[in-house]
């Protein structure tokens, strides 16, 4: 099968690889672009540590195929922090101990911004729901929510 | 259809560690020419905080700031033995064992200080701050760095140290069957409001109250992130999760993360914790550690709530709402029991 040719932004910059048809975003990303940050945790849309934002709106990267992000851009954890300062969902997600193995931070940190993005002052249920298709084994959830609360909220109360 | 609400509790007991042919942990600790120190350990940090605890407390032994300490783990094949992340023993048992190498370290760089500045060894300490100077008189004084750097490449030293820290086997006692499994217990007691929905038999948290005595707690953050992630693998035990729901039929058993119950963001609950600190007499610095004891005793505190709420004795894990339903259905409709 011959390759397909590929063009997207990646956070905030032009790439250009070759793809085999039928590649999803993960793999590319990972393999072809070098980003590990979003991470493969079930290859099904199970678990949410895959997540990107393709034109600001949130996908699993492991369900979407390659091709399809054709001239988009496309966003995930390595081009969230603003030069050497942390986004403020990372430093909030550090004050509040919102990780512990760190395996579906990545996927957590995309699913709160692209919430932020769209509502920067949301409730407890509205995070709730936003991160409902992320699984975390070690925090119990509660320190995630309270940092995306946190963030949000511009403060940094523990 | 009703929803009742029910509280439980539970007080358990726990051992720090293991008894499998005696529960050993090694550690080295070594200085670098810059002055700042490593520790080289097999003991994982899978996300609880053993790097940094065990940093605090190779600092803390050594006398020197914690950003001057670096901590290696993760490669058995180089790193001296460990039994590994588990029985709730890393603090306690790798501690004792880092606090044992940086004892022995902090002994060659206080001798390596001690010639540098032409006193007794046993004049001198440490601030802290990564200076060595003699007791009551801080003019007198020189950098860890300096002292690192003489040590290297002037006095032909190494300021390193070994660590082991052993528990032996406990064998059983042949008159008495008596043995001591642990040098060391942690106590939590933990009371679970749920609400178990007669109709579905579905079970909701409603709040959780704890109180958790592990010793010292050296990182009390650290601490409060164990126990509250801890609570909520406890939840999913008591009420979610099993690899084998029709067990012994391996047949529609879970698969995935989707097939797999596990609860999410919106099935938990507040909780409230309580630390109490009593430290351990053989534990670093009186740590002795959350560990896994931070899950156990939600499951009978849940299932004792659900008994409380609609009458049910349910004994077999998770507490599935098929099996409240079945058991409500046998016993003619839900029994509230007293509120106390």
């Amino acid at each position: 099968m011959s390759k397909i040719p590929l063009q997207f932004r990646h956070n905030g910059r032009d790439v250009a690889i070759f793809v085999d048809g039928g590649t999803n975003l993960l793999v590319a990303l990972r393999e072809l672009i070098g980003d590990l940050t979003p991470k493969f945790g079930c290859g099904q849309g199970g678990c949410g540590t895959c997540s990107v934002l393709i034109d600001g709106e949130l996908h699993l990267s492991c369900l979407t195929l390659a091709e399809t992000v054709a001239g988009r851009s496309v966003e995930t954890l390595d081009g969230m922090k603003q030069g050497p300062n942390l986004h403020p969902l990372q430093r909030a997600f550090a004050d509040h101990f919102a990780a512990q193995c760190g395996y579906c931070t990545p996927g957590m940190l995309m699913a709160a911004k692209a919430l932020l993005d769209r509502n920067p002052a949301p409730s407890r249920a509205d995070v709730v729901e936003a991160i409902s298709g992320n699984i975390c084994r070690c925090t119990g959830y509660e320190p995630i929510i309270n940092a995306i609360l946190a963030a949000a909220g511009g403060r940094a109360s523990a | 259809m009703t929803r009742h609400r029910g509280r439980g509790m539970a007080s358990i007991n726990y051992p720090i560690g293991m008894n499998l042919g005696g529960d050993p942990s090694q550690a080295l600790v070594h200085s670098n020419p810059s002055g700042k120190f490593t520790v080289a350990l097999s003991s994982i940090d899978l996300g609880q905080g053993m790097k940094s605890v065990t940093r605090q407390i190779c600092a803390e032994t050594l006398g020197v700031p914690v950003e001057d300490v670096y901590v290696d783990t993760a490669d058995s094949d180089t790193g001296p033995h460990c039994m590994g992340s588990f029985a709730s023993r890393g603090t306690h048992r790798v501690g004792n064992a880092v606090m044992a190498a940086a004892r022995e370290a902090r002994g060659v760089m206080m001798e390596a200080a001690a010639e540098e500045l032409e006193v007794n060894a046993a004049d001198l300490e440490t601030d802290g701050r990564g200076n060595i100077h003699v007791k009551g008189a801080p003019h007198r004084s020189i950098s860890t760095k300096d002292v690192a750097i003489a040590a290297q490449f002037k006095q032909g030293k190494t300021i390193s140290g070994r660590g082991i820290f052993l528990v032996p086997l406990s064998d059983v006692d042949p008159e008495t069957g008596e043995m001591s499994p642990a040098t060391c217990y942690a106590h939590a007691c933990l009371v679970a409001e749920v609400e178990v929905d007669d109709e579905t038999g579905e079970v909701a948290m409603v709040r959780m109250d704890s109180a958790y005595e592990l010793g010292r707690a050296l990182n009390p953050r650290l601490v409060e992130q164990q126990l509250v992630g801890g609570a909520w693998m406890g939840v999913s035990h008591a009420l979610y999760e099993t690899p084998e729901p029709y067990y012994p039929d391996p047949a529609h058993g879970p698969r995935d993360f989707v097939e797999y119950l596990m609860p999410g963001p919106g099935d938990v609950c507040p909780h409230d914790i309580a630390v109490l600190e009593r430290p351990a007499p053989d534990g670093p610095f009186g740590a002795k550690g959350p560990g896994e004891m931070c899950a156990n005793p939600v499951l009978p505190a849940v299932a004792n709530a659900i008994f409380n709420a609609v009458g049910v004795r349910i004994d077999e894990l998770p507490i599935t709402p098929e099996k409240v339903l079945r058991a409500i259905k046998a016993q003619g409709g839900a029994r509230p029991q007293a509120r106390r």
